[in-house]
């Protein structure tokens, strides 16, 4: 099937009585990293929560692989293959490393359903993760965690995957790495849809960008178009971003 | 062999291991070593909250769902038992019928209670499990018809577990081998048997998913579980094991009423034993309902002999006075939740593993290995 495989139309996205998204319009490209810029409370986050379904938008549409997802619960949305890595992280502390993953190879009863090749490509990218395999998931650093996440979301093969700030509080060495995993994971043509704030981070990565501002997308293109237009990024992005760099 | 058994869940601690065992082999030779009507009603004892408090901690401690209607399914399970036995007579079918109608009844209750509230935020299910639990308790006592009222029920049981009954005429060790001791050995074994059980279901995939949903729900449900079902089979789950504690207890007492199984002070105990034996480790319910029970029961004999000791001691022979047993377990509750804020298991397990850590980060400096 061609089309983008999630596009959101028109989305309103309310929190209580706060509206966050007026109206976004946003497309994924197939096998593509689309990067979703824009500084705090642009609604960046809202926009991932809403495609996952965790709020649910008040008007508009979002469709994954041309089927209107918008309406479904949580876990349906899930099992289609999305995966979601928050910010929070949102590993399960008090479980292992290896508990973590069985949990999101949801199919498997234990490590060893895990497909083999698929662990070992996962360990390949995030060694820590094979050095910790038992070890409680509370108990690894800030980096290791953001790791996990990643880890998790890509142990079975997803569709999509939405990732929320992975470089959010890690030091430069181990953005770099992350870097290096999120390359190797473009390889393997998952679609990917990345919030940053950091657009030295995203440059490295986007095929696609969006910039979001007031809860609406203020402009798509492709990143290199970006990364090259220094004027663009000052109008779009500001000064905020700009400390990241 | 022993990984199959215990679920591959060891206790992971060597002070751990040997409480344990200390625990389930005074609970398996009570008769023997411990002679005396009272210490095998405590040993009994232990052994019915060990599966009470277990089934609890399904729900706490593995779920976190915080449930004041654990005694109403302890309850069903023991009206079971004596309202069939009255009514059917002292015979196995009546045993069989009244567990089975008592699991029904709970399964059902259960069921609704979580179905209807497990939406709503935690602090509302307790509060219907406890309007619930309440009213169960009224009606219990209200329909004398059926339950005895406030006298409850004393009843016959099977003849093999009357202490008429006996195997041989020559003591065993010095113990008669009569239906009481059956009684407790088929308590024991029910015991075992049951905690192995849910030992197998809190490490089995499932339970893995509802220590996921404790920890973070809405991560579990962005991973694809449907959380409300998995909550609503925990809390089924943790009502059955409850009223089959409650079976066992009614089969030992040969008596159940609304004090025995139903009081609200039973729910406080639960919750004291899961709380001191540590959350979400099953092994918590063994070590804290030996602990609690024993302290319950041998406290006040322990400062008598305190007190007599110190006859001479103005202040502390009042003080050690039996009369004051309250006070002490009261301090020695307060104790135990500062010293194990997660339990005594729970302690004893993240001291053995930062031991293994320091351990293994040892060897790692010492290889070269940062």
């Amino acid at each position: 099937m061609s089309g983008p495989l999630l596009e959101l139309e028109g989305v309103h996205t309310h929190i209580g009585a706060y509206h966050i998204l007026h109206g976004v319009d946003l497309q994924v490209a197939r096998g593509e990293l689309t990067v979703l810029l824009g500084r705090n409370g642009a609604g960046k986050t809202t926009t991932l929560r809403t495609i996952m379904g965790l709020w649910h938008a008040s008007a508009g549409h979002v469709r994954f692989d041309g089927q209107e997802i918008g309406a479904q619960s949580t876990p349906e949305i899930a099992r289609k293959g999305i995966a979601y890595v928050p910010e929070n992280m949102g590993i399960f502390a008090d479980l292992t490393v290896r508990e973590n993953m069985i949990l999101a190879a949801r199919g498997a009863k234990n490590a060893e359903e895990i497909d083999a090749k698929r662990l070992e490509w996962v360990f390949s990218l995030f060694p820590a993760m094979k050095k910790f395999w038992q070890h409680p998931a509370g108990l690894l650093s800030g980096g290791q965690k953001q790791m996990l996440a990643v880890a998790r979301a890509i142990v079975e093969p997803r569709h999509l995957l939405l990732v929320d700030e992975p470089s959010k509080g890690l030091a430069p060495a181990i953005i770099q790495n992350m870097i290096a995993a999120f390359r190797e994971l473009k390889q393997t043509d998952t679609t990917i849809l990345l919030v940053e704030q950091n657009f030295n981070f995203a440059r490295q990565l986007g095929d696609q960008v969006a910039v979001m501002d007031g809860g609406r997308i203020v402009h798509s293109g492709t990143m290199a178009a970006l990364a090259e237009d220094e004027a663009l990024q000052q109008r779009l992005l500001g000064l905020s971003l700009g400390a990241h760099q | 062999m022993l990984s199959r058994i215990l679920s591959g869940d060891f206790p992971r601690s060597r002070v751990l291991t040997a409480v344990l065992i200390v625990v389930v082999l005074g609970l398996a030779l009570a008769p023997f070593v411990f002679p005396g009507a009272r210490a095998l009603n405590v040993a009994a004892k232990i052994c019915v909250f060990i599966v009470l408090v277990a089934s609890f901690d399904l729900l706490l401690g593995y779920t976190g769902i915080v449930s004041f209607a654990h005694t109403m399914f302890f309850g069903i399970g023991a009206y079971g038992v004596a309202v069939a036995i009255t009514r059917m007579g002292p015979s196995w079918a009546a045993v069989a019928a009244g567990v089975g109608v008592a699991l029904v009844l709970s399964f059902a209750l259960s069921l609704v209670i979580g179905l209807f509230s497990l939406r709503v935020k935690a602090m509302f299910y307790a509060m219907i499990t406890l309007a619930v639990a309440v009213a169960f308790q009224t009606l219990a006592s209200q329909l004398s018809d059926l339950t005895g009222g406030e006298d409850g029920l004393s009843f016959k049981v099977p003849e093999l577990l009357t202490p008429s009954f006996s195997l041989s005429e020559t003591p065993f060790l010095g113990v008669s081998l009569n239906g009481k001791l059956i009684s407790y050995y088929l308590l024991f074994a029910a015991t075992v048997l049951l905690f192995l059980v849910m030992l197998r279901i809190v490490n089995s995939p499932f339970g893995r998913v509802l220590q996921a949903i404790r920890e973070n729900e809405f991560r579990a449900e962005a991973l694809g579980y449907r959380t409300v079902a998995y909550r609503t089979a925990s809390n089924v789950l943790s009502a059955s094991f409850a009223t089959l504690a409650g079976a066992l207890l009614a089969l030992w007492l040969r008596y159940n009423g609304p004090d025995t199984s139903l009081s609200f002070e039973i729910m406080i105990d639960i919750l004291l034993i899961v709380v001191i034996g540590g959350m979400g480790t099953l092994y918590g319910a063994v070590v804290g309902s030996a602990i609690f029970i024993i302290a319950q029961n041998y406290l006040q004999d322990l400062m008598k002999l305190a007190s007599n000791a110190t006859s001479g001691v103005p202040v502390l022979r009042d003080l050690l006075h039996p009369d004051r047993w309250l006070l002490w377990l009261g301090l020695l509750f307060i104790i135990s939740v500062y010293r194990f804020p997660i339990g005594i298991v729970g302690k004893l397990r993240v001291n053995a593993w930062i031991k293994a850590r320091a351990k293994a980060m040892a060897a790692a400096t010492a290889k070269g290995v940062s």
